[in-house]
This record gives structure tokens, C-alpha cells and sequence, in this order.
């Protein structure tokens, strides 16, 4: 009987006056490594390409100290550093929107680009590209708006005295196929300037992506991402069942609805900066979900490093595999994703 | 006892209507086909359709056009719809879930893939090995979906095998759009055909598919009855005496040699496969004896049909068949996954 035996918490208590959080022990030293990963692949990515860079002269630059070649400056904080934060603030951005999703609909398998939500931001995206040719700071409303109407009509779609998880997905299976057909339609009817530009754009790449990108994405971020830390205990009750939570006092369906909008907005945004890109909205929660167990203070946070570490990693990957030409890194985050969700389907196969 | 006064079901489903249904129906996809064949950049009478077709005089362009490019577009049109449609009738009636045709389990994604990998590995592979390849990768993709949809004591419930098929779409697109970056050779040659058109389809690509086309629809026919049985549930074929692996692995074959074909033929056109089957059901009930030949007219209008107003809202410029069909197709996906999917 010695079971009861003093435990550890297996959590640390946070306090700031009236606020508290309760963070899993292993979000410390999670954090720090995935932090440590995430600068070494920044530092990897950047001294990759045509024109070869040391990682120490890249540390060296980044820095901000002389290394003797006047173009490193120009390369590393010009044309590699931003496309690398853009895939990097991406990744983050659909993995937050991902565990959101994951955790109202209580379903390890939701994803905004599975669901349909980004095929929807994609739709009015390509229509701003080729109909409207919307200056760059629109376009996150404009994919807001798409990814929006789509979420709603998805939910209503699949309400029937409640949304089963099982028709949420199906009715987003469904509504992403028509509304890439008619994507595919208006690439038809457009002029083919344009049309090149949405093609190459729906593909999903961070390919010469600059500052103001970065700064567009950020701004975003620099809100969205608080907002949802600050919900976070919110997604915990809700992952007790709608009526425990009610229970607790939780108004669920306001709650819900607050999160979804929250959860539409990070994936509207990923898609204005970067095109679809798939999967790594699963992924990267799931993966987190191992490393800090599934309470949402520590899991939004982590899974937006880890997000953001794959997609830039995955970009590396796609300049590196066929260089000198490169793969948008959306088709690379399809090759990675899609084996893990094949592996995820193996691992529920019981439910 | 007012039931009296409504033909019963049982009578609009026996044979003195379905037969004579059937009749009429074929002679609709006739008119259809020579409908289709007047339309075009310049349209041209029923007369000389007709003609065209059964007294062929080399001297007239009208007659010309008909033979080289029109007619094999349409039968081309029919063939492949027909195909896929009883592909997905038979889907249904074997995974006895309602979503199931080759589009959504990802089998035409499979067939396309491997395509578009042969010739990227062999430069130009003649045309005739194109259904050779599609048949490989059909089969493939049939294996890994079911595989991976049928795992765990659920069995092959509808949405694991559509998430099944939507992965596999997924990731074997990243691949096929990874080969076409790279490579425009590829690209120029698989163009036309990767988005799922009947555009410039003639005789001799025709004549290189349609035979498993064909083969696989008389097998189809074939087992028939088989397949009525085990949509019963696998335990009462079981029970009632039939070898369930033999008919189960027969009607897999059938199924590839379909899609594939039909992918070969004009790359992956969805929900054909899955709105077909589901219209005739409608009509006709539950025997594949019936529901078989109904899918494939049924097929073969849809896809007549879609071709039909593909060419005519752009004119002169066309939009892909894969694409009108998928505008129709996926509302009705949407109803299915609403009303007839439990959850």
C-alpha cells in the first residue's frame, strides 16, 4: 500500500494576481528543446540555398556583426529570413487552428483543411486573385470571410438536433469537393495572368514571400494566439462533454462558437500569406498532445512551436529535395501529413 | 385501402416495368448521344448525324468532324460514365455503405497517379500501356483504402474508408503535382487528362481501353446476383451458401478493370460513381440484376450530359468534365452524408 505516497503534482500552478494557469511539469523542458530545435532549423534553412552561407556566418549576421562579405546581409535578412518566419508563423497559425478544432469537436481527426474550412478561404481567395486583384492587407478579410461562411455552412449542414463528429467531417468532405470544383471553374473562366498567379499560389508556398508578410501574418498572430491561450481553459471543459461542462457553468454553445471563429481566423489567415496547405493542422497537435499531455495551456502553446518548426522544416525539405528548383511546401507537408494520418486511422481503429 | 389506387412499389419494381424501362432508357442515351454530337463549334442537323454515322462519305466536313472527333468524344463520354457507375453500384453494394465509389475511396487517384509516374519514368510510354498502368495503380489504391478503412472492430465504416480515400487523394496528389513541377515534359503530355476531360479523346486511345471497359461490365453482369445477395449482409450470403472471398475478390477485379479503364480513358472524374447507383436505387430497388444496367445508363447520361453543358457554358472555351460533374455531384454527397449515413 504504498500507492499513497506523497506524488509531485504532476503539474506547475502560474500565478499573475487574479490569474492562474496550471501547466503540465513537462512544458519547461518540452518548450526549450523544441525552441532549440526551432532555431537550429532556422539557422540550417537559412544557410541553405544556391548561394552557400555557413550557419555561423548566419549566426554572425543575425546578430548583427561583420563577416566580411557585404552580400550575406542582403541574402540572409532580405530574401531568406522572411519567406522562413512566414512558414514558420503558417505552421503555427494552422496548428493552433487545428487543436482548436480537434478539441470542440472532440474528434482527433478534425483539421481545418479536412473539414473544408480552408478550401472555403481558398475559394475566395482565388476569387480576389483573378476577379478583383486585391491588395495583399485584404486578403486575410477576404479568406476570413470564406472560411467563415464555409465553417457555418458546414455546421448547419450537419446539424441535425446536435453535429455529430461523423457528419461534421463527411458534410466537409462534401462541401470542400464542390467548392474546389468551383475554384477550379473560375481558373477556367480567368485571365491567364492572373489564373498562373492563383495556381502557383493554391499550391500552397512560402516562395518569395517578404516582410510584408511577415508583418501581415504577425499582426494576426500577435492577437489571435493570446486569445486563445486565454481560452484554453475553456477548451479543457469543453473536452469533458457538453453536459459536465454545462454543469461547470460553461455556456457551451457560445463557447464553442467563440472558438470556432477563433479557430476559422488562424486558418484564414495561414491560407491569405501562404496558399492551402494541408495537415499539418492534425499533426502537429497530435504530436504536442504525447509530448504535454492534453491539458490546453501548455498543448495551444507547444503545438504552435511544433507546428511552426514542421512547416519550416518542411519547407527546407522542399528546397533542398530537388534543388536547384524547389517543391511548394504545401506539397511537401502532404507528404509528410498524410502517412501520419494513415497512421492515426491505424491507432483509433477501435472506436 | 387506399393503397389500392397507387401502383404498388412491388409492381413499379417487377419486370413488366423495368424491362420495358430499360428499352426506353437505352433509347435515351441514343438520343443524348446524337444530341451531343450536333453540338459543337458549329452545330449541325440530326440528318446529317445520322447519316454521318451509318453512311459515311469522306467528301463531307460535317461527316469528317462527326467521325474523327465528335462521335469517339461521346462514346467516350458514355463508356466512361457507364463504367464508373457500376463501379460504384457495385462498391456500394459490397462495403454496404453509401459512400463508396471510386472517386471518394480514392481508387481513380490511384489510377491517375500511376499514369502520370510512367511517364514521367519512361519519357512517352506508348498509349496502350496507359490502361496497364492505371490498372495497377487502381488496384492498388484499392487495397491500401480498404486496408486501412476495414482495420478495427468498427469494419469498414463509411467514414473511415471516405477519410481513408481522402488521405490517399491527398498524398498521392502531392505526389503526382510534385512530378508535374518538375518535369513539364510530363506535364505537357498528362495535361489534358489529369483534370478529367473528354476533349480530344479519338478512335485510337478508345479502341486501347475499352476493351477492359467492356470486360469488366459483362462481369459485372455476370455477378449480378452474387452481389444482390451479399448487400444482404455478408453473414446471410454466407448462410445462404456462397462463397463470399470468391465473390467478394471477382467483384474487386470488376471494379478495377472499370475505374482503371475508365481513368485511362479520361482521367478521374468523380461522383459519377457515387450519384448513379444512388438515383437508379431510387428507382428500381434493391436487385443488382437491375440496379447494374440501370447504373450504367444512368452513368453514360450523367456524364453525356455534364459534357454537354461543360462545352456550352464557356463557348468556345470548355471546362473540364471532372468539374461539372463534381458540381453536381458533391450536393448529393452532402444528402447522402446527412440522411443516410448513421453516425
Amino acid at each position: 500500500m504504498q500507492k499513497s505516497k506523497t506524488l509531485k503534482p504532476a503539474w506547475n500552478t502560474i500565478r499573475f494576481g487574479k490569474f492562474s494557469f496550471k501547466l503540465d511539469r513537462r512544458v519547461l523542458p518540452v518548450s526549450l528543446i523544441l525552441l532549440a530545435v526551432a532555431i537550429t532549423v532556422l539557422v540550417v534553412s537559412i544557410s541553405y540555398g544556391e548561394f552557400d552561407i555557413s550557419p555561423l556566418e548566419v549566426l554572425q549576421t543575425i546578430l548583427g556583426q561583420d563577416t566580411g562579405d557585404s552580400r550575406h546581409e542582403l541574402v540572409v535578412w532580405t530574401f531568406r529570413m522572411p519567406r522562413i518566419l512566414v512558414a514558420f508563423m503558417v505552421g503555427a497559425a494552422l496548428a493552433v487552428s487545428g487543436t482548436i478544432l480537434q478539441g470542440i469537436t472532440r474528434n482527433p481527426l478534425a483539421d481545418p483543411g479536412i473539414l473544408g474550412v480552408t478550401s472555403g478561404a481558398s475559394f475566395t481567395a482565388v476569387a480576389m486573385i483573378v476577379w478583383l486583384q486585391l491588395p495583399l492587407e485584404w486578403l486575410p478579410f477576404a479568406t476570413f470571410g470564406g472560411a467563415m461562411v464555409m465553417a457555418l455552412l458546414i455546421f448547419a449542414l450537419s446539424w441535425k438536433g446536435g453535429s455529430a463528429p461523423v457528419r461534421l467531417i463527411l458534410v466537409g468532405v462534401g462541401l470542400s469537393a464542390a467548392t474546389s470544383a468551383l475554384t477550379n471553374l473560375m481558373i477556367v473562366f480567368g485571365e491567364i495572368n492572373q489564373v498562373q498567379q492563383a495556381t502557383v499560389w493554391l499550391a500552397g508556398s512560402v516562395y518569395g514571400r517578404g516582410w510584408e508578410h511577415v508583418q501581415t501574418i504577425a499582426i494576426w498572430l500577435a492577437v489571435l494566439l493570446p486569445v486563445t491561450i486565454l481560452m484554453a481553459r475553456q477548451l479543457n471543459t469543453l473536452n469533458l462533454g457538453d453536459d459536465l461542462a454545462r454543469g461547470l457553468g460553461l455556456k457551451v454553445e457560445v463557447q464553442r462558437i467563440s472558438l470556432l471563429i477563433v479557430s476559422v481566423a488562424l486558418a484564414a489567415i495561414a491560407v491569405a500569406v501562404s496558399g492551402t496547405i494541408g495537415f499539418i493542422g492534425l499533426v502537429a497537435p497530435h504530436i504536442t498532445r504525447r509530448l504535454v499531455g492534453p491539458s490546453h495551456e501548455g498543448l495551444v502553446p507547444m503545438s504552435a512551436l511544433f507546428g511552426g518548426v514542421l512547416l519550416m522544416f518542411s519547407d527546407l525539405i522542399g528546397r533542398w529535395i530537388i534543388s536547384p528548383s524547389e517543391l511548394p511546401v504545401g506539397i511537401v507537408s502532404a507528404m509528410i501529413g498524410a502517412p501520419y494520418f494513415a497512421y492515426l486511422l491505424y491507432q483509433t481503429r477501435n472506436q | 385501402m387506399t393503397a389500392s389506387a397507387v401502383p404498388s412499389k412491388r409492381f413499379l419494381q417487377s419486370r413488366t416495368i423495368l424491362l420495358p424501362g430499360l428499352i426506353i432508357t437505352v433509347g435515351m442515351v441514343m438520343l443524348l448521344l446524337i444530341g451531343s454530337i450536333m453540338l459543337g463549334a458549329a452545330d449541325i442537323s440530326p440528318a446529317t448525324v445520322i447519316s454521318a454515322i451509318f453512311e459515311f462519305d469522306e467528301t463531307s466536313f460535317d461527316h469528317l468532324v462527326i467521325q474523327t472527333v465528335r462521335l469517339p468524344r461521346v462514346v467516350a463520354g458514355a463508356l466512361v460514365g457507364a463504367s464508373l457507375a457500376v463501379a460504384g453500384a457495385i462498391m456500394q453494394g459490397l462495403t454496404r455503405n453509401p459512400l463508396a465509389s471510386p472517386g471518394i475511396l480514392g481508387i481513380n487517384a490511384g489510377a491517375a497517379f500511376a499514369v502520370v509516374l510512367a511517364v514521367f519514368i519512361m519519357g512517352s510510354p506508348p498509349l496502350s500501356t496507359y490502361a496497364v498502368f492505371a490498372m495497377i495503380g487502381a488496384t492498388g489504391a484499392a487495397i491500401l483504402v480498404y486496408g486501412l478503412g476495414s482495420m478495427g472492430r468498427g469494419g469498414a465504416t463509411p467514414l473511415r474508408l471516405t477519410l481513408a480515400g481522402v488521405i490517399l487523394t491527398a498524398f498521392l496528389g502531392s505526389f503526382t503535382t510534385a512530378i508535374l513541377i518538375t518535369d513539364q515534359d510530363t506535364l505537357d503530355q498528362i495535361r489534358f487528362w489529369t483534370v478529367g476531360s473528354l476533349a480530344g479523346r479519338e478512335w485510337d486511345l478508345l479502341a486501347q481501353t475499352s476493351p477492359y471497359m467492356i470486360v469488366g461490365m459483362i462481369g459485372a453482369l455476370l455477378l449480378a446476383r452474387q452481389i444482390t445477395t451479399i448487400s444482404l449482409g455478408e453473414d446471410i450470403a454466407a448462410g445462404l451458401g456462397q462463397n463470399t472471398m470468391l465473390v467478394k475478390g471477382l467483384a474487386a477485379i470488376v471494379v478495377v478493370l472499370l475505374a482503371g479503364g475508365a481513368v485511362s480513358l479520361a482521367g478521374p472524374i468523380g461522383f459519377v460513381g457515387l450519384v448513379a447507383p444512388h438515383l437508379v436505387r431510387f428507382m428500381v430497388g434493391v436487385d443488382y440484376r437491375w440496379i447494374l444496367p440501370y447504373s450504367a445508363l444512368m452513368g453514360a447520361i450523367l456524364v453525356i450530359i455534364g459534357d454537354m453543358v461543360a462545352r456550352i457554358i464557356i463557348r468556345p472555351q470548355e471546362v473540364p468534365v471532372g468539374v461539372m460533374m463534381a458540381l453536381i455531384g458533391a450536393p448529393f454527397f452532402i444528402y447522402l452524408a446527412r440522411w443516410k449515413v448513421k453516425s
